[in-house]
């Protein structure tokens, strides 16, 4: 048994490591300029400004298209459709989803957005992400909204609503703090995605807020920079590693707490 | 009068909810349907010209647009297996340390830290296993395992050539560090759904720790360990941007798991922007379906296990 032991101490010594090596590569090269300069040429000094800005919109675009869709069907499945056999279909082919390759994600939309249109694009790339959203989102409604106990619906139906607002009114709030955990445990899931913008949002070395266009965003700056045989791209590839990777713990951590509160209460 | 138009307008916003809810769920399908129709489309050109053979031959030359998937099909199963061989064993352990013999108090720290693990994206495992991880296999597993293999028969075989640094064998590690998390943290919830009494009673009648784990945890958790099992192993399939940067990209399928190798994930995020041709896309496109095939059949089969279990205990 006292491997097992072992086991324990070599999963947390991986975590360990990776972190530290993250820290000791990345965090020499923070500084104002990281989030005020643009990605540089090979040789020249500068920062990662326009793909921390094209991921900020890739990401908030995707959650604004994914949530509603995500919310909306996990509503009906807890909800409405409880026993209905589109509920038992849509569940499984949603937990697929929830794992399926990412990659095959972006040769999805490559052939619906890309292709078609003769050109790569932002919009393509926030419908990638938000195709990773909606799993993620409509398996943690539907479970918080199992969790609200039917007694207040029934009470509430008692007084005379009528189902829609008993959802929106008593389910919904009663859920509140499960439902954001899941999109922000989504949030934390699409902001490292990098294979499903490879053939979508492509990259972007200007500064551009054009979603009509190829926009830049941190994974795949990250990717081209850290295989580039530059030291000075490659430092940036570290240090923009480090900020995808604090962003995600600290988007985790709160999803954490967040949903620890709203057991408690 | 205004009663009766009030309660038409509740029923009609209550019919509006319901229906768009219904919309959303279906759209799930949708989606599910366009993915596989929209590659199968893609993959069309690829799979007449080449027909069946795609899937068996290892040559990929896109100067005389000539492809087969043998080596990246080859290269996934392999890093996979190797990957599995690797986080299933440590995985469980874990999951046993947590349910059986850690101190209460710290239980949920160390789970909480494994499922941070899981939460990292892949492309910093990838960006860790390029510039840390690799250049310490080259200087130290590598030559050894070189060394101790040299004059054994079938096993020189698989530890042969220069220690490269990146390769399938340091793609399996990232990839076993990758799903580590998932095995473990399924297999906890699977060992804890183990009713107590079961385990007091084998505690009662002076069975030790292992022979309670032995002879009761794992009797009846197997069947959920074999879906948790095999859902990780659907994400290492998958996987690509961490094995990407380690695995080489090398289009052949060579005995050594030191040497370079690709897999199916891993050649379309290099070679899909610079693909020239309607040919190279296409098999590009028809690896991809391969890849979907396989995750699809290996995740609704570790769906099912899952299933059958929760069906039992509840």
């Amino acid at each position: 048994m006292s491997l097992s032991v072992t086991a324990t101490v070599v999963g947390l010594g991986w975590l360990v490591l990776i972190l530290g090596s993250l820290v000791f590569e990345g965090v020499s090269g923070v500084s104002l300029a990281v989030f005020t300069e643009m990605t540089p040429p090979p040789g020249a000094d500068g920062g990662l400004l326009n793909p921390i800005v094209g991921s900020l919109m890739l990401t908030v675009l995707a959650v604004l298209i994914g949530t509603p869709i995500g919310i909306m069907a996990g509503t009906y499945m807890a909800e409405y459709g409880k026993y209905a056999t589109l509920t038992v279909v849509v569940r499984f082919i949603n937990d697929i989803l929830l794992s399926a390759p990412s990659i095959v994600v972006g040769l999805f939309v490559y052939e619906i957005l890309v292709a078609p249109l003769g050109h790569f694009s932002g919009w393509a790339g926030g419908v990638a992400l938000a195709l990773i959203v909606i799993p993620v989102v409509l398996r943690t409604t539907e479970d918080m909204l199992s969790l609200v106990p039917k007694e207040l619906r029934e009470s509430a139906t008692a007084l005379g609503l009528p189902l829609a607002r008993v959802i929106r009114h008593v389910s919904y709030r009663a859920a509140r703090a499960g439902i954001i955990t899941g999109v922000l445990l989504a949030i934390a899931r699409i902001s490292g995605e990098t294979a499903p913008l490879l053939f979508t949002a492509l990259n972007n070395q200007f500064f551009s807020t054009n979603l009509n266009a190829p926009i830049s965003s941190l994974p795949v700056v990250i990717f081209q920079f850290a295989l580039s045989p530059y030291a000075d791209w490659q430092k940036l590839a570290w240090i923009g590693a480090l900020i995808i990777t604090f962003a995600v713990l600290a988007l985790s951590i709160t999803a954490r707490a967040l949903s620890a509160s709203g057991k408690s209460s | 009068m205004s009663r009766t138009k009030i309660l038409g307008r509740l029923r009609f916003g209550d019919m509006l909810f319901r229906n768009l809810t219904r919309a959303a769920a279906i759209l799930v399908l949708i989606i599910l349907s366009g993915v596989i129709i929209s590659l199968i489309n893609g993959a069309l050109p690829a799979l007449q010209a080449f027909g069946f053979n795609f899937l068996l031959e290892e040559r990929w030359n896109p100067v005389t647009e000539k492809f087969g998937a043998l080596a990246p099909i080859y290269g996934t199963l392999v890093t996979s297996f190797i990957a599995m061989m690797i986080a299933v064993p440590i995985g469980l352990l874990i999951a046993l340390f947590l349910t059986e013999l850690c101190p209460m108090w710290l239980r949920r720290p160390i789970g909480i830290a494994i499922e941070l693990l899981a939460g990292i994206p892949s492309i910093i495992y990838g960006i860790w296993g390029l510039f840390v991880f690799a250049p310490f296999l080259q200087r130290t597993l590598q030559p050894t395992l070189i060394g101790w293999f040299d004059n054994v028969p079938v096993l020189s075989a698989l530890f042969e050539g220069p220690p490269y640094g990146i390769g399938v064998l340091t793609a399996s590690f990232i990839l076993a560090i990758m799903v580590l998390p998932f095995v473990t943290s399924i297999s906890r919830d699977v060992f804890e759904a183990v009713p107590p009494v079961l385990k007091e009673a084998a505690y009662g009648v002076g069975c030790t720790t292992w022979e309670v784990v032995r002879y009761v945890v794992l009797p009846f958790a197997r069947v959920g360990v074999i879906g948790g099992v095999m859902l990780s192993l659907g994400r290492a399939l998958g996987e690509t941007m961490a094995v990407t940067f380690v695995i080489g990209n090398a289009h052949r399928v060579s005995a050594s798991i030191l040497a370079p190798g690709t897999t199916i994930s891993a050649t379309i995020a290099n070679e899909f922007t610079e693909a020239v041709g309607d040919l190279y896309t296409s098999s590009l496109i028809a690896l991809g379906l391969i890849l979907f095939v396989i995750t699809f059949v290996v995740l609704a089969a570790a769906r099912y296990l899952l299933l059958r279990l929760e069906k039992r205990v509840g």
